[in-house]
C-alpha cells in the first residue's frame, strides 16, 4: 500500500497550502466585494432609527409619570438629575397586575406552540422530500393552498370545535397549542420542504445503503444539516405566538392563563389609571423576543441565505 | 466475496415512454473489476443503482453470488457505494461518517474502531479521522468516501465516477491507487465511468453501454483491437480511431481512388458500404511514390515520446479530421503534406448500415 501511502503524504501538503487563505487585503470583505463607505453609513443610520424608539420606551418605563408626561424621554440626556428617574413603575406592574403570571403564560404558550408544529413540520418536510408515495404532489400543493386561507375564517367553527359543545378546552393552553400549530405548520412544511430539497440526495442514498431507517435517517442526518432552517423558522414561529393578540385573546381570554400580550392590552383598557405602567409593561413583553433573536440571530441570518448559494 | 449476475434486469422509469436499460444480462466474476463504460445517458449509473438497490428493478433479476438479491433492500445486500460527489455526512468526522453503517448494523464499539483504524491506515487517512469533511481536499474526501465502503466489507463495491471530481493530476494517481486496492482486497468491484481512459486503464473487463445496451464486454485489450461494431471502435480509444466510408470491390476496400487492402475475412464477408477503421498509430508513414494517401497537416500535437497529427485529405468519405500518430522525432510541420498507409492487419472494417463488424 506503499503507493497510497505517498499519495496521502503528497495531498496532505496540498491541503495545507490550500487551507491558507488569501490574505485579506483591507478594504475589502470575506467574500471580494469592496466595502462601501455609503451602505455602512446607510447601515448605522438605519440601525440608530430603529433602535431608538426602544431606547426611548426604556427610558420612559423608568420614570415618574408626571416627569414623563411633561418632557421627552430624551432628557435623561439633557438633564439627567431632573429625569424623575424611578423603578416603581416596574414594582408597581408586578405586583399591583396580572403581567408577571401572563409573562410565565406566554412562555408555557410560546413553547410547545413552537416545538411541535416544528417537529411535526419537519418530519412531514422529510417525508415530502424523500419518500415516495401516492397522492404526494396533490397533498403537497393542498398543504400550500392551506397557507392563504385567513385565520379569521376558521374562528367560528373553531370556538364551536373547540368550545363546551365540542371539545371542551376553550380557555385552556391546549386550545392555543392546537391552533398555533395548525396555523403554523403550512408555512413550516414548505419553507422545510423547500429547504430540504436543497440537501445533497446521495447523501439520503448512502444512508439508506448504510441500513440507516427512515427513522435513523431523519434524526441522525436530516435534523443536523437542516439546523439553519429549523433554527430561522423557530425564530419566526416563536416571535408570532409570542405577540399574537387575535389567538390568545379569543381562545384564552383573560382568565388566569392569559398571555402577557393579552394583560398588555388590558393595561391599554385602564389608562387612565396607569399609563406609566404600559412603558414598563410593554418593555417587559418586548425582552423574551429580543433574547431569543440575539441568541439566534446568527441561525436565522444564516437559515434565510442558506440553500440560495451552494455551500 | 460474490460473483454478480444480471437476468434481463430492466429499468423503465415512471413515465418514460422507453426503458432506461430494456434488459440487461452480464455476469461478473467474483473479486473482478467491471467497469461500465458509454457516453451520458447510456444508463450505466442507473444499471449500477439497479444492483445498489437505488432504483427499482421492473423485470428480471440480480442476484449477487446465488442469492437472489433483485427485491432486497439496499442495506441487506451487502453492498457498499462510492458516490460521484462523495456524499459524505457534513456534520460528523472522518472517523463517524466511515463508521456510521456499522453503527447502523450495531456492530460492537471495539470492533467498530478497530475497523475505522485499519481502513484509516489502508488509505493514509489516520491524521484526519477527527476532522469534519469541510476540512478536506477533494481526494481526502474520495478517500473518505472510498474508506466508508471498505469498513463495511462488503461482499461489492458499486462505485458511481467517484473520480470525476478530481482535478486531473489526482484522477490519475487515485485511478491506480483504486485498481491496486481492489486487486488487495479482491472484493468484487463494478466501477461506472464515462472515461474511456479510465475504463481501459482499470477494469479487468470492461463493460460498454450504448442506450441501455450492452454493446460490448470484454478486456480493455480486445475491445481495442476486435471492437465488435461501429460505436465501440469510435468510443474506445484517444485520439479516436479514423473512420472512413468506403465500398468493397474485389475483396478490397475503396476510399475515393485509393485501394485499402483488408484481411481476408473481411474481404470475404463485406459487400456494398463498408466503413474502414484504422487507429492513429497503425498509419505508416511513406512517400508519394508508394501510393500512400495525402494528407494536409492543419494541426500537430508534439507530446514527447509521440506525436499527432491532424489532417485532412481531400479524399471522398474520409473524415474532416485525419488523426496520425507519429513518433516524437518525425518533425511534421504544419502545412506540410504526409503520406500515409497502413496494413492490411490494423484495418478494421464494418458494415456501414449495420454497424456490425466484419473483419476477424
Amino acid at each position: 500500500m506503499s503507493a497510497v501511502r505517498e499519495e496521502a503524504a503528497m495531498s496532505s501538503t496540498t491541503t495545507t497550502e490550500s487551507s491558507e487563505q488569501p490574505r485579506r487585503s483591507r478594504g475589502v470583505m470575506a467574500d471580494g466585494r469592496r466595502r462601501s463607505w455609503v451602505s455602512m453609513i446607510g447601515m448605522v443610520v438605519l440601525c440608530v432609527l430603529w433602535t431608538v424608539p426602544t431606547l426611548g420606551l426604556l427610558v420612559t418605563s423608568f420614570r415618574d409619570r408626571t416627569d414623563a408626561s411633561q418632557s421627552g424621554w430624551w432628557t435623561i440626556l439633557l438633564n439627567p438629575g431632573n429625569a424623575g428617574f424611578t423603578t416603581d413603575n416596574y414594582r408597581r406592574m408586578f405586583e399591583g397586575t396580572e403581567m408577571g403570571s401572563g409573562f410565565i403564560n406566554s412562555l408555557v404558550v410560546a413553547i410547545p406552540a413552537t416545538v411541535i408544529p416544528i417537529m411535526f413540520a419537519a418530519f412531514a418536510a422529510y417525508a415530502f422530500t424523500f419518500m415516495d408515495f401516492r397522492g404526494k404532489d396533490i397533498l403537497f400543493i393542498s398543504i400550500v393552498a392551506v397557507m392563504v386561507v385567513p385565520i379569521q375564517v376558521a374562528f367560528q367553527p373553531m370556538l364551536n370545535l373547540l368550545g363546551p359543545r365540542g371539545l371542551d378546552v376553550l380557555n385552556q393552553y391546549f386550545a392555543v397549542w392546537l391552533l398555533h400549530t395548525g396555523f403554523g405548520m403550512p408555512l413550516a412544511i414548505y419553507t422545510l420542504r423547500n429547504y430540504m430539497t436543497t440537501l445533497p440526495k446521495t447523501v439520503i442514498e448512502s444512508a439508506k445503503i448504510d441500513g440507516a431507517t427512515h427513522f435513523q435517517t431523519f434524526w441522525k442526518l436530516i435534523v443536523p444539516m437542516s439546523v439553519p432552517a429549523l433554527a430561522a423558522f423557530a425564530i419566526l414561529q416563536f416571535l408570532w405566538v409570542w405577540n399574537d393578540l387575535l389567538i390568545a385573546k379569543l381562545f384564552l381570554g383573560s382568565t388566569e392563563n392569559s398571555t402577557v400580550i393579552v394583560e398588555l392590552q388590558g393595561l391599554i383598557g385602564t389608562a387612565g389609571l396607569g399609563t406609566e405602567l404600559l412603558t414598563a409593561g410593554a418593555f417587559v413583553s418586548m425582552v423574551l423576543p429580543m433574547v431569543v433573536f440575539f441568541a439566534l440571530q446568527r441561525f436565522f441570518v444564516r437559515g434565510l441565505t442558506s440553500g440560495a448559494v451552494k455551500g | 466475496m460474490a460473483s454478480v449476475t444480471f437476468e434481463k434486469a430492466q429499468r423503465w422509469f415512471p413515465g418514460a415512454d422507453k426503458p432506461t436499460v430494456p434488459g440487461i444480462n452480464l455476469e461478473i466474476q467474483d473479486g473482478e473489476f467491471m467497469v461500465l463504460v458509454g457516453p451520458s445517458g447510456c444508463g450505466k449509473s442507473t444499471t449500477l443503482r439497479m444492483l445498489a438497490g437505488l432504483e427499482e428493478i421492473n423485470d428480471g433479476k440480480i442476484f449477487i453470488g446465488d442469492r437472489d438479491i433483485t427485491n432486497v433492500a439496499p442495506k441487506d445486500r451487502d453492498i457498499a457505494m462510492v458516490f460521484q460527489n462523495y456524499a459524505l455526512y457534513p456534520h460528523m468526522t472522518v472517523a463517524d461518517n466511515m463508521a456510521f453503517a456499522l453503527k447502523m448494523a450495531k456492530v460492537p464499539t471495539d470492533e467498530r474502531k478497530k475497523r475505522v483504524a485499519d481502513a484509516a491506515k489502508i488509505l493514509g487517512l489516520e491524521e484526519f479521522l477527527e476532522r469534519k469533511p469541510k476540512a478536506l481536499s477533494g481526494g481526502q474526501r474520495q478517500r473518505v468516501a472510498m474508506g466508508r465502503a471498505i469498513v463495511r466489507n462488503p461482499q461489492v463495491f458499486c462505485m458511481d465516477e467517484p473520480l470525476s471530481n478530481l482535478d486531473a493530476k489526482m484522477r490519475v494517481q487515485t485511478r491506480t491507487d483504486i485498481a491496486k486496492l481492489q486487486a488487495d482486497l479482491g472484493v468484487t468491484t463494478v466501477y461506472v465511468t464515462h472515461d474511456q481512459v479510465e475504463a481501459m486503464t482499470m477494469g479487468d473487463r470492461v463493460a460498454v453501454m450504448k442506450l441501455g445496451e450492452l454493446m460490448q464486454v470484454d478486456t480493455p485489450l480486445n475491445l481495442y483491437d476486435h471492437p465488435v461494431n461501429l460505436f465501440v471502435a469510435g468510443f474506445i480509444g484517444s485520439p479516436q480511431m479514423n473512420l472512413m466510408e468506403a465500398h468493397a470491390k474485389d475483396g478490397q476496400a475503396q476510399i475515393g481512388e485509393y485501394l485499402v487492402p483488408v484481411d481476408p475475412t473481411a474481404s470475404k464477408k463485406m459487400q456494398g458500404n463498408i466503413t474502414v477503421g484504422v487507429r492513429p498509430e497503425a498509419w505508416r508513414l511513406v512517400s508519394e511514390n508508394d501510393g500512400g494517401m495525402p494528407v494536409d497537416v492543419t494541426v500537430v500535437e508534439e507530446l514527447g515520446a509521440d506525436g499527432f497529427v491532424y489532417g485532412t485529405s481531400g479524399v471522398e468519405g474520409t473524415p474532416s479530421n485525419i488523426i496520425v500518430r507519429v513518433t516524437g522525432r518525425d518533425h511534421v510541420r504544419k502545412g506540410q503534406t504526409i503520406y500515409v498507409t497502413t496494413d492490411p492487419k490494423s484495418v478494421h472494417v464494418f458494415d456501414t448500415d449495420s454497424g456490425e463488424r466484419l473483419s476477424d
